[in-house]
């Protein structure tokens, strides 16, 4: 019979962290979709003020992708829990979104139709499946790292 | 170091790291009426080289050809940006700020408010937005008198003088004062012709002014709110245009269009035929899309947004318009990419040689868009039978000191006596150019 096995997160950086990092993850990924949402209206409506819109919504999403960033790397560090196989993932994911968005952003400062059509909205794309699919591994992390605690870490031993 | 400079100088690595002003191009192909016109190109971040601004140490000048003599005849000014010669040999200069911010609509205008920020540093701290009289008192043709015509203006440019009225072009009004040729004071309050477009944003702000022989019709140049358009339509009200104005009753109407930013407004000396010089846009690459000055026609559309140059569609603009396109003429001549031409002025002196007489002498404000910097001189172009020909001349030059830049001219006019005088607002200089051995 499989047998429970409790470990301690023994890392107090890790502990801190972990929820920290919850916090702030969600923000880029919202912002960077709500950027492909302004970025069609623009292609749609040619109305300057969505391809604002989108300018902000990347620039916001950028500041908030490096800070989450620098605190994943921290997590990375400290906790052994997150640095199982699909920690990895998430971790691929996100960078790449970030770098992504990154010339994504520089494209919109492009003035007009070009910033968006074709190569803006592409980048768009390509950064929000991404940062779905950060979203994706983080909910396989270990249970309990998701949980807010990051106090333990269950595993199933045979 | 404020994080604003900070994230400015990381902008401007980045720039080096993508564009390594590997500019082959050749610029002497982009003069004249027929310039080559290369692919547009923008990497991912337009390339851009901001001069910072030194001033002039003591004893400095331009330089000039052989031949001609250049000394400042008034330094330690405001941002001195527009000259006025007057008949009886007074000069008056305009110093002009622009006063405000441009609104934030994108993260981009922070770093375009920084880079114009120090293009235009040092402009002088004291004084500014007013109208000096430079006046020679010794016969010695060298203005040696300076003193305040009218103060308190909002950002001047154009100034033109029809018989007893002296016009002056505000950001967002033509004025009209009372004055008399040879007198120190104006002889009264001003009157206001019209409303000018400016408004929150104003953008292109320089209102250049010319009027017509008779005096019956005022020319006033209004650029541009946006690059292409990227502040939206309702920005452009009457902008990239060049106005008609009755000056008795105000009203005017659109004499011209689609002039991204048109300066230096002169008539072709004993012709009707308006001449401008026009600042296109950016973005496009460095060699993209080239400067002009044109001759005015009546009704015309000269491409701004929807084309560059006769029917080169701008892909960056939407809605497209092709049956303005279609319209859309070819200006006259082209100066080269992003010179930035601001005055001008034709040659109707006879101190100079007589290859001098009837050209034209543009102030070019310089480029700060562009790897390679281009512009920050005064040219001459020869014109034969009222028309462009042959390249440019640099005539004045050297406003640049390494990286650094001492002045950018922008006004020019000639005086009385026949010598060239050129407005150099950031080095708060005005400067005239005179010929060796010419009696003033």
């Amino acid at each position: 019979m499989a047998e429970l096995i409790r470990h301690v997160e023994k890392s107090s950086v890790a502990r801190a962290a972990a929820p920290l990092y919850l916090l702030l993850f969600p923000v880029p990924v919202v912002l960077f979709i709500a950027a492909l949402v302004t970025d069609i209206a623009y292609a749609k409506s040619a109305s300057i003020t969505w391809l604002n819109f989108s300018e902000w919504l990347l620039a916001g999403g950028l500041v908030f992708a490096v800070l989450a960033a620098i605190v994943l790397i921290v997590e990375f560090c400290a906790s052994r829990a997150i640095r199982a196989g699909i920690g990895w993932a998430h971790l691929v994911f996100f960078f790449a979104a970030l770098i992504v968005e990154l010339f994504n952003a520089l494209i919109h400062t492009r003035d007009g139709w070009t910033a968006v059509v074709p190569t803006g909205m592409t980048l768009s794309i390509l950064g929000t499946i991404l940062a779905l699919a950060a979203v994706a591994t983080l909910f396989r992390l270990p249970v309990t790292w998701v949980a807010h605690r990051a106090v333990t870490h269950w595993e199933v031993l045979p | 170091m404020n994080a604003r400079t900070t994230l400015a100088m990381v902008t401007c690595l980045a720039l080096a790291a993508c564009q390594s002003g590997h500019d082959n191009f050749d610029k002497s192909t982009q003069y004249g009426p027929d310039p080559q016109l290369p692919a547009p190109s923008r990497a991912l971040l337009p390339g851009v080289n901001v001069s910072k601004v030194i001033g002039w140490s003591p004893g400095e000048t331009p330089t000039v050809p052989q031949g001609f003599k250049i000394e400042a005849i008034a330094t330690g000014l405001s941002n001195p940006r527009n000259v006025l010669a007057l008949p009886n040999g007074d000069l008056l200069v305009v110093e002009s700020q622009k006063n405000g911010k441009e609104p934030i609509e994108r993260p981009k205008r922070k770093i375009m408010d920084w880079v114009e920020a120090k293009a235009h540093g040092g402009s002088g701290n004291g004084p500014s937005n007013r109208i000096l009289l430079l006046r020679d008192t010794n016969g010695d043709g060298k203005p040696d008198a300076q003193s305040v015509l009218i103060d308190k203006l909002n950002a001047p440019f154009g100034i033109a003088l029809v018989g007893d009225q002296l016009y002056i072009a505000d950001t967002d009004a033509i004025l009209r004062y009372p004055y008399k040729v040879g007198d120190t004071k104006v002889g009264g309050d001003a009157t206001k012709v019209c409303d000018l477009p400016a408004g929150a944003i104003n953008h292109h702000w320089t209102k250049s002014l010319a009027a017509s022989a008779d005096g019956s019709k005022l020319y006033v140049g209004v650029g541009s709110n946006s690059n292409i358009l990227e502040r939206g339509t309702s920005a452009e009200m009457n902008r990239a245009d060049i106005l008609e104005v009755d000056p008795r009753t105000g009203a005017f109407s659109v004499f011209a269009h689609g002039l991204r930013n048109p300066n230096g407004l002169t008539f072709y000396p004993g012709s009707d035929v308006l001449w401008t010089v026009v600042n296109e846009r950016d973005e496009l690459g460095p060699d993209l899309v080239p400067d002009y000055m044109t001759s005015v026609k009546r009704g015309a559309f000269y491409g701004w947004p929807y084309s560059y140059w006769g029917q080169n569609v701008d892909e960056r603009v939407r809605p497209q318009r092709p049956d303005l396109v279609k319209a859309a003429i070819k200006p006259d001549y082209a100066l080269s990419s992003h010179v930035a031409p601001l005055g001008l002025a034709f040659y109707t002196g006879s101190s100079f040689p007589a290859q001098f007489k009837g050209g034209a002498f543009i102030g070019e404000h310089g480029s700060w868009n562009r790897p390679e910097r281009n512009g920050y001189k005064v040219v001459f172009i020869k014109f034969e039978n009222g028309k462009p020909v042959g390249q440019p001349m640099d005539f004045v030059t050297d406003f640049l000191k390494g990286p650094n830049a001492r002045g950018r001219p922008v006004g020019v006019a000639i005086d009385k006596t026949g010598a060239l005088i050129v407005a150099d607002d950031v080095g708060n200089t005005v400067w005239r150019v005179t010929a060796r051995g010419a009696s003033s």
